[in-house]
């Protein structure tokens, strides 16, 4: 894909064939993904939104691991992580997941928490996996707050740390999950730049959450527009906008055509889900 | 029945269902399985060790000294006709009901009074600090010589021992409440009263509930013991026998082993009993706190 | 970035003690405490020595309970300078620390377990939810028949009430660690021995120790009773004793040392909680101070 950036990458390569998803607290068999297929090429930074509740993170599980599908299946690199025959995909460093509150661990130290993946891996030795770690983080702007712990910085910080941890497994898909949802505007601009810088230095592949349209439009390669319940592709954006983008490209035509066009097709999903008074996060 | 079922939404037609299917998935589930499994082999090992005289050539450990499951349900059954068994457990609960109202009358006003004025809770507190470290059981000589009628002093001892628990809960619940709702309420004119009637305490209510639930617990904790020690023990036997306590400790001092148990199930039961009542209220009371 | 790095190192334990120790003189707290502190023991004197009230005259009174306490040579034979009453105390600390440090060393397995493991849960809990009901005090004569000697029944006593308050609390930490902490480690690699020790425990740390100052506290309750019941020793039995025999100063005597001991007991559980969650601190230390 020629909008993949400078780096050469043939790694992290998802793909997603008719994937179901049924829950069925008490009997009510509410169904979640709804034979939804896409492909996300490798390096991409792809945009998953759609309206609260809408089964997104349901998507994300089954890529982790961490739920499985009830039918299809999903690809890494043309290896089958889940499908017929294997309902959940294994749970592992080549996909890793940031969560939406953040999952640092609160009693590790910010370069511990980084240096975890390697060191339980048994990849690294201790010293080595810290060594890297105070390496990346320096990479990363994060110097000097090696051994805080996570109560002591702030929100934005923590997230920008906790991609650090996820990105010294050198992991070919990362996942995340509304991860700046918590933050203040001006944090999350910032970490918007920030999450971009780091793209450019690794190429890992990114699928990002989110139902923020001017951060999916400002980040993402494409924006992956959800039905509401039962959740599938409505429509894929292509965001032509150039590379590397920095904050003033909000203020361009070209922007606010593409998040005006987005807005209007996600605006009947999320009355169709608003509608329907759901709790945000129920079937998540 | 038509005309209700025609009102009834989807959401209430799930309940339906989960209810309709809700007695053999209690009674087939794994859960429920295992949990019996493991009730039965419980049991079955406690009759094993009680009858038999050794294992592998050692006399039982700790087990060999307990009367058998099958003596209990003996005893049980020829218990339940005695008069004086059940008079054991109407005296234990009305106790315990009394010690239990008593500190839930007190001790809520007493933490609310707390909860609203800092310089009261900076002259009370440290003086509950002092005397909480001693357990309510320490009181019964002192509650004895205090109170007029023995009576008197146990359901005094039952009362200290559910008080702290409630007037701590509910000051722990008041620190919960989100400042913001108060400077809501201020800010549109709410005067003191109405903001203590309408955000203080709805706010602590499910801290009265939790604390009342703990209380409950120690209540009966503290009863079985005050009878023990004031109708049994060396606290002397003047009159106030009687009572769940009483019954245990007095079979063992009459030696029916078997009763002891059945004194120790029967306030269990008790206890369990008296939890639900106070659970049920505290969902009556908060039912908000189901919607989470 | 230096000054970052400064800013960001934990503040010296001392240094800490002594700000809020001067945050809290320059309370108003500390008079408040005072003035409750004098209100109780001017009740307590003005009542039973100076009105003679009509219930209160019977009772102990401050001077002479103070007085018996300090004096070298007590009229009812309990005071600070008395050998036995020393033997007293230790007596009870000794079964207290038996049977807490029994029920921490198996409530905490226990309880990490009854968190962790599906399968273990639904095969104990059941027993734990009949057992528990079942008031402590009610086990005292069962414990006098299936345990021998005198010594064993009270520990056990004291140990069934930590260990049901430090397992259910263990169990309770277990579950409110969230599970995003969890799948994080699983993705980072860490297999499921790995995320025990990374993740539940530390993360259940917090729970734990509430778990164990709920324990001493339960511990205390039910060995005073033990030894009002049964015993040998042991200040519940001191107070039985003093109340049988009319010495009634030395029950207020051992009430008031019974709410020393258990005051100091809860506090080094409270201390040790905070060495071993320093991870804590740094947070507390913030938010007090904005």
């Amino acid at each position: 894909m020629s909008l993949v950036s400078q780096k050469q990458v043939r790694r992290g390569a998802i793909r997603i064939e008719d994937a179901v998803k049924i829950y069925d607290p008490e009997g009510a068999h509410i169904l979640a993904v709804d034979h939804c297929s896409f492909a996300v090429a490798p390096g991409e930074i792809c945009m998953l939104l759609g309206p609260s509740g809408c089964g997104k993170t349901s998507l994300l599980n089954a890529i982790a691991g961490f739920h499985r599908l009830d039918g299809g299946a999903i690809y890494l690199d043309d290896e089958m992580l889940c499908g017929p025959g294997r309902r959940a995909a294994a749970i592992g460093p080549d996909r890793i997941v940031v969560f939406q509150n953040g999952a640092l661990f609160p009693w590790k130290t910010a370069l511990e928490n980084v240096a975890f993946g390697p060191v339980v891996q048994g990849r690294l030795s201790k010293p080595e996996a810290f060594a890297r770690a105070r390496q990346l983080m320096a990479d990363a702007g994060l110097g000097g707050h090696e051994d805080a712990y996570p109560g002591q910085i702030s929100s934005g910080l923590r997230r920008r740390v906790e991609i650090v941890r996820a990105l010294l497994n050198d992991p070919a898909v990362l996942l995340l999950d509304e991860p700046y949802r918590a933050l203040d505007a001006l944090t999350r601009s910032v970490m918007h730049e920030a999450l971009l810088d780091t793209h450019a230095r690794t190429g890992v592949t990114i699928i990002f959450i989110t139902h923020d349209i001017e951060e999916a439009v400002f980040l993402g390669h494409r924006v992956v527009v959800m039905t509401a319940r039962p959740c599938r592709p409505k429509r894929i954006f292509d965001i032509d906008l150039p590379r590397p983008r920095d904050i003033g490209i909000v203020a361009s035509k070209r922007f606010r055509e593409l998040t005006a066009e987005i807005a209007g097709t996600l605006d009947a999903e999320a009355l169709k889900s608003f509608a329907r008074g759901e709790k945000e996060g129920h079937a998540a | 029945m038509t005309q209700q079922a025609a009102i009834i939404t989807p959401d209430s037609g799930r309940l339906l269902r989960f209810r309709t299917a809700a007695l053999p998935r209690l009674l087939f589930n794994r859960s429920s399985r295992r949990a019996i499994v493991s009730i039965l082999a419980a049991i079955a090992l406690w009759q094993l060790g009680a009858t038999s005289r050794e294992w592998l050539g050692w006399p039982v450990p700790v087990l060999g000294h307990v009367p058998a499951p099958d003596a209990v349900l003996v005893a049980w059954y020829h218990v339940l006709g005695d008069a004086g068994y059940w008079q054991s457990w109407y005296q234990s609960f009305l106790r315990v009901a009394m010690g239990f109202a008593a500190a839930t009358a007190i001790g809520v006003p007493f933490g609310l009074t707390l909860a609203m004025s800092p310089t009261c809770r900076g002259i009370v507190l440290p003086v509950f600090e002092l005397l909480r470290p001693i357990p309510p059981l320490a009181w019964v000589p002192a509650s004895i010589l205090f109170w007029p009628t023995q009576e008197l002093s146990i359901d005094f001892v039952i009362f200290l021992g559910a008080f702290y628990t409630i007037v701590l809960n509910v000051l722990g619940g008041a620190e919960t409440i989100d400042i913001r709702l108060v400077q809501a309420a201020r800010s549109m004119g709410a005067s003191r009263i109405n903001i203590f009637r309408r955000i203080i305490l709805p706010g602590v209510l499910p801290s009265i509930g939790a604390g009342m639930e703990v209380a409950i617990g120690i209540t009966w904790e503290v009863v079985v013991a005050a009878e023990m020690i004031s109708g049994g023990g060396s606290g002397g036997a003047s009159g106030a026998g009687g009572g769940l306590g009483f019954f245990i400790w007095n079979s063992y001092v009459g030696g029916s082993y078997p009763d002891i148990v059945v004194g120790m199930i029967s306030i269990g039961i008790a206890g369990y009993g008296s939890s639900a009542l106070v659970r049920l209220l505290q969902t009556r009371l908060t039912p908000w706190l189901e919607a989470r | 970035m230096n000054a970052v790095a400064r800013r960001r190192a934990p503040m010296p334990r001392l240094a800490l003690t002594w700000f809020r120790l001067g945050a809290w003189l320059r309370s108003p707290k500390p008079c408040l405490a005072l003035a409750g502190y004098a209100l109780l023991l001017g009740f307590w004197y003005l009542s039973v020595e100076v009105f003679k009230l009509p219930r209160f005259a019977g009772m102990p009174g401050l001077t002479s309970v103070f007085h018996e306490w300090t004096s070298r040579n007590p009229t009812y034979g309990i005071s600070l300078y008395i050998p036995v009453y020393w033997v007293h105390i230790l007596v009870s600390l000794r079964r207290i620390g038996i049977a807490f440090l029994l029920a921490t060393a198996l409530g905490v397995p226990t309880g990490l377990m009854l968190g962790w493991s599906r399968a273990f849960k639904e095969y104990v809990f059941p027993l734990f939810e009949i057992l528990r009901p079942i008031p402590i005090l009610a086990w005292v004569p069962l414990a006098i028949i299936m345990l021998p000697g005198s010594e064993l029944p009270v520990i056990y006593l004291t140990f069934l009430a930590s260990f049901f308050a430090t397992a259910l609390n263990t169990m309770l930490g277990v579950r409110s660690i969230d599970n995003s902490y969890i799948l994080a480690a699983g993705c980072l690699g860490a297999s499921s021995l790995q995320t025990f020790r990374h993740v539940i425990i530390p993360g259940a740390l917090p729970f734990i120790f509430t778990g164990l100052q709920i324990s001493v506290g339960v511990a205390w309750f039910s060995l005073v009773a033990a030894e009002m019941v049964s015993g040998q020793f042991g200040l519940g039995y001191l107070i039985n004793t003093s109340y049988t025999s009319v010495e009634y100063p030395t029950i207020v005597i051992a009430m008031l040392t019974l709410g020393i001991v258990g005051y100091l007991s809860s506090a080094m559980v409270r201390l040790a909680g905070h060495w071993l969650m320093a991870w804590r601190v740094p947070q507390l230390v913030t938010d007090g101070r904005r």
